[in-house]
């Protein structure tokens, strides 16, 4: 947008006007780059965190081996889990959110582009401020679970950084999900009431929500923990009369809808990509939605069956564990769902496809293990085992990593303009698969041999079978490497050099498809009226008296489905890839841009867009001295990183959203 | 009002929906607070513990801050009205309510500690402090947004149609006086009936 600044900036810095290049990744406040960014540091996360695992697995390759010392494995176990979860998986959903929330709802942003901005750069420094703590006397090391008072009596400033990088974390997550809420709640396209939604939405609210109802909880157990390691209060001293389980009770309150955190985005992009690719509409949409928001009321009644063998009494296990059985009620009514959208179905395998499929078979198995925990006698045996690892990998790799990288494959024509090679991305595919169960898979055995998690040393005395199982999940970890680099390559390559996808590769069913690939600034030229559940689908396709569907050639009605010529009427299969290769059917919505081949900015079309900002990458930066110095107990660079923000904050809500705009400014970053 | 960005599906502003969305959370922020401080009132690991409370004292402080929700609604009449200068004067005088507050709450914080109850004492003492001082730290933050839609609608930032501004930092403000009432009934007078009275 080459707009000149007429009005003149209340604001101290000039605004940044630049919104191409790519210094403009700085400023920006377009949800899609915010997007993107979120992508690509989640990629350099997700490479730290895999190295962590890959020290681990090396580690327990061989009985009694010593490649690690004790405390290096404790720090690299912890920093694993805590980078899986809060830097990687989550992250990576928020750059779903990110993408296609706008997207999806027929939205032009999303509703607090410069809030949406703050989250990101909060993220990247809340992950650099833990990371920085290697260089500063070593990183967390009491598990990601952090348990009090293990983790107030370890000495040294390790599990400091853990609750104040997990706080600075937590405020990211905080003020995406108040962004986000609003915008599924308050920003949709008109017409698209909520049970036209598509499920991805759907999964997205429920999320949100799970986090703003949870993020509060840890945060309290966080801040007594700092309390307690920083300036010596009681809370979790049972010497002192403090509960040794009150931590749990608050890290499982949020722990446990944090599973369904990391779960739940991943259920709403497979309930993308099957349909999709089964040419069939999702079956069950209102028990799928309805199921989602069951899980995230009973998620939050759940938390303390990761608790049965702590002093919580029968009565507590006994209802835990009921509640735990009722909760998988509601994801068997989806895997049934998504099973039967691909019966019957006209199903294309495609690399998303493949690991949409993927993901329920893995996560299927991950969820029968974990039935298996709410059996409380059976969870006496297996707590603290191999086998609860098994389970939670085989959910949150087996089940959320490979929705997530499901809907890497399926978006990615939409973001670039280009697709992925499908062969490498089948060769990924593969490879991942086999490394992920040659990984997770014999952990089943050995912890139902005995072997302790945890534990920094596999112990001789499990015997020889343990230890072939550890072997193989070593051998699986390392075929999951090459997986990964396929994965990279793949990306790289295609974002090169890959063939140009148009606007509808897949015959897709949603809103997002309708636009240009990748989309302009203001997503749509036109906002669409929406009619229908699978909106897009609808201006393709008629069905005929037999319920099979016709394409609607250009200019035809849902009335008239053939048009006047009857194009389509010669019998035989529908031809997606013609329709798709067509300019936008239904042609009142027809983009100028496809017409026309180039894309008009939103200035041309008179469409007012927020415009780019300095202040949240400034305001946020003041995390990182606000983080060190709570944790080094350092007045003055509180009091700078105080005044730091104080000003950001100033300057943010002075500054108008777009330039000569004075109405619509956001009060502040809550 | 010149933007076509924005449509409010719910017919609902973007950003009173967000801060009613954020005081969800924070309830949530407050009620684990104030359970762990119910599980750890009787906790006083041999030192002082709540029947050092002074109930007239707290009331009245209480009763201050209710007050200064009245002039918070009469701030935000009068932006409604488009009453700029009785919008500004019922701003001070909720930010001077508010300051009062603190006060008892600095006189209180000093004088418990003279008495014997200080933070690292015990989980009561732990969780009594953080838990009142993390909300006088909202109260602090009110102030701070209350003054400064004050100086914005000086430097005219803040227009006279734009009593949405006022509105959210009285939906904050409410909030933080609402969470009071329930601190001062769940944390001072209830402990205090059953430590001191037996229940």
């Amino acid at each position: 947008m080459a707009t000149t600044t007429t009005s003149e900036s209340t604001s101290v810095l000039r605004r940044p006007m630049q919104t191409t290049g790519r210094w403009s990744f700085l400023t920006t406040v377009d949800h899609k780059k915010i997007g993107i960014m979120y992508f690509w540091t989640v990629l350099v996360f997700f490479a730290l965190g895999g190295f962590e695992a890959v020290f681990i697995r090396l580690q327990l390759a061989q009985a009694e081996a010593n490649v690690l010392s004790e405390e290096m494995y404790n720090q690299l176990f912890t920093m694993h889990g805590v980078t899986m979860v809060f830097l990687v998986v989550m992250p990576l959903s928020a750059a779903f959110f990110n993408y296609l929330i706008p997207l999806q709802i027929g939205a032009r942003d999303v509703a607090f582009p410069r809030l949406n901005a703050f989250s990101y750069w909060v993220y990247l420094f809340g992950g650099i401020f833990l990371y920085s703590s290697f260089f500063l006397g070593g990183a967390p090391n009491g598990g990601w679970f952090g348990y009090a008072p293990l983790s107030t009596a370890i000495p040294g400033n390790n599990m400091a950084f853990y609750a104040m990088g997990l706080q600075i974390l937590g405020i990211s997550s905080l003020a995406a999900s108040v962004n986000f809420i609003a915008t599924i709640l308050n920003m949709r396209a008109p017409g698209m009431t909520m049970m036209r939604l598509p499920v991805f939405i759907w999964m997205s609210l429920v999320v949100n929500f799970l986090l703003l109802f949870s993020l509060p909880i840890i945060t309290v157990g966080l801040i007594m923990l700092q309390f307690d390691i920083g300036l010596g209060t009681s809370f979790y001293q049972a010497s002192a009369g403090g509960d040794p389980i009150l931590w749990q009770h608050l890290f499982w309150l949020f722990g446990h809808p944090e599973v369904y955190i990391l779960i739940l985005p991943a259920m709403g992009i497979v309930s993308e990509v099957l349909p999709t690719f089964s040419k069939k509409p999702l079956f069950g949409y209102s028990f799928l939605v309805f199921a989602g928001a069951a899980i995230g009321f009973i998620g939050f009644g759940v938390w303390a069956h990761h608790m049965f063998t702590s002093a919580i009494g029968p009565v507590a296990r006994a209802s835990f564990g009921l509640a735990t059985m009722f909760i998988a009620v509601p994801t068997g009514i989806k895997i049934f769902n998504w099973v039967f959208t691909m019966i019957g179905g006209k199903i294309k395998f495609t690399t998303a496809m493949l690991f949409s499929v993927g993901f329920i078979a893995m996560f299927t198995i991950g969820g029968l293990s974990g039935v298996t925990h709410s059996i409380v006698p059976h969870d006496y045996q297996q707590t603290d085992t191999y086998w609860v690892v098994a389970h939670f990998h085989y959910v949150l790799f087996g089940g959320a990593l490979f929705g997530l990288v499901s809907g890497i494959y399926y978006w990615f024509p939409k973001v670039t303009g280009k697709l992925m090679s499908e062969s490498l991305g089948r060769a990924h595919f593969w490879t991942w698969f086999l490394g992920f169960n040659l990984t997770f898979g014999p952990m089943h055995m050995s912890g139902l041999l005995g072997q302790p998690r945890r534990t920094a040393v596999l112990p001789e005395g499990l015997g020889g079978t343990v230890e072939l199982y550890n072997l193989l999940s070593t051998i699986g970890a390392l075929v999951l490497i090459v997986s990964s680099l396929i994965f990279l390559f793949n990306l790289i390559t295609s974002i090169r050099n890959g063939e140009a996808s148009g606007t509808d590769p897949w015959d897709a069913r949603t809103l997002e498809w309708m636009t240009a690939s990748p989309p302009a600034e203001h997503n749509f030229d036109e906002i669409p009226v929406v009619e229908h559940r699978d909106e897009f689908w609808y201006r393709k396709y008629a069905e005929d008296e037999a319920g099979v569907p016709r394409p609607i050639p250009a200019g035809a009605s849902e009335d008239h489905p053939t048009g006047e010529a009857g194009a389509a009427a010669d019998g035989g299969e529908v031809a997606p890839a013609d329709v798709a290769a067509g300019t936008q059917v239904g042609t009142t919505e027809a983009d100028p841009a496809a017409e026309s081949g180039e894309q008009l900015d939103a200035h041309a079309l008179g469409i007012h867009m927020p415009d780019p900002s300095y202040w949240p990458i400034f305001m946020t930066a003041g995390f990182l001295p606000l983080g060190y110095g709570i944790v080094y107990k350092s007045w003055p660079i509180i009091l700078v990183a105080v005044v730091w923000m104080f000003i950001g904050f100033y300057g943010w809500i002075i500054e108008p959203v777009a330039e000569g705009d004075d109405d619509y400014d956001v009060d502040a970053a809550h | 009002m010149s933007t076509a960005t924005h449509e409010n599906t719910l017919g609902v502003d973007h950003r009173k929906l967000a801060m009613w969305v954020f005081l969800g959370s924070e309830f949530l922020f407050f009620g684990a607070f104030i359970s762990t401080f119910l599980l750890y009132f009787r906790e006083t690991n041999g030192g002082p513990g709540v029947e050092l409370f002074d109930i007239a004292f707290t009331s009245i402080s209480s009763f201050i801050l209710l007050m200064s929700s009245l002039t918070m609604v009469l701030a935000h009449n009068a932006h409604a009205n488009r009453d700029m200068r009785r919008l500004r004067i019922w701003l001070l005088a909720t930010a001077f309510l508010g300051m009062v507050f603190i006060g008892g709450q600095a006189f209180e914080f000093t004088t418990f500690y003279n008495e014997g109850l200080q933070l690292t004492n015990s989980p009561m003492s732990s969780a009594f402090f953080v838990l009142t001082g993390l909300h006088g730290a909202h109260v602090t933050i009110g102030i701070v947004m209350l003054l400064s839609t004050y100086v914005l609608t000086k430097t005219g930032k803040i227009k006279p149609d734009q009593d949405v501004k006022t509105e959210m930092v009285g939906l904050y403000w409410h909030f933080v006086d609402i969470v009071w009432v329930l601190i001062f009934t769940v944390v001072y007078l209830i402990p205090y009936d059953v430590v001191v009275f037996g229940g």
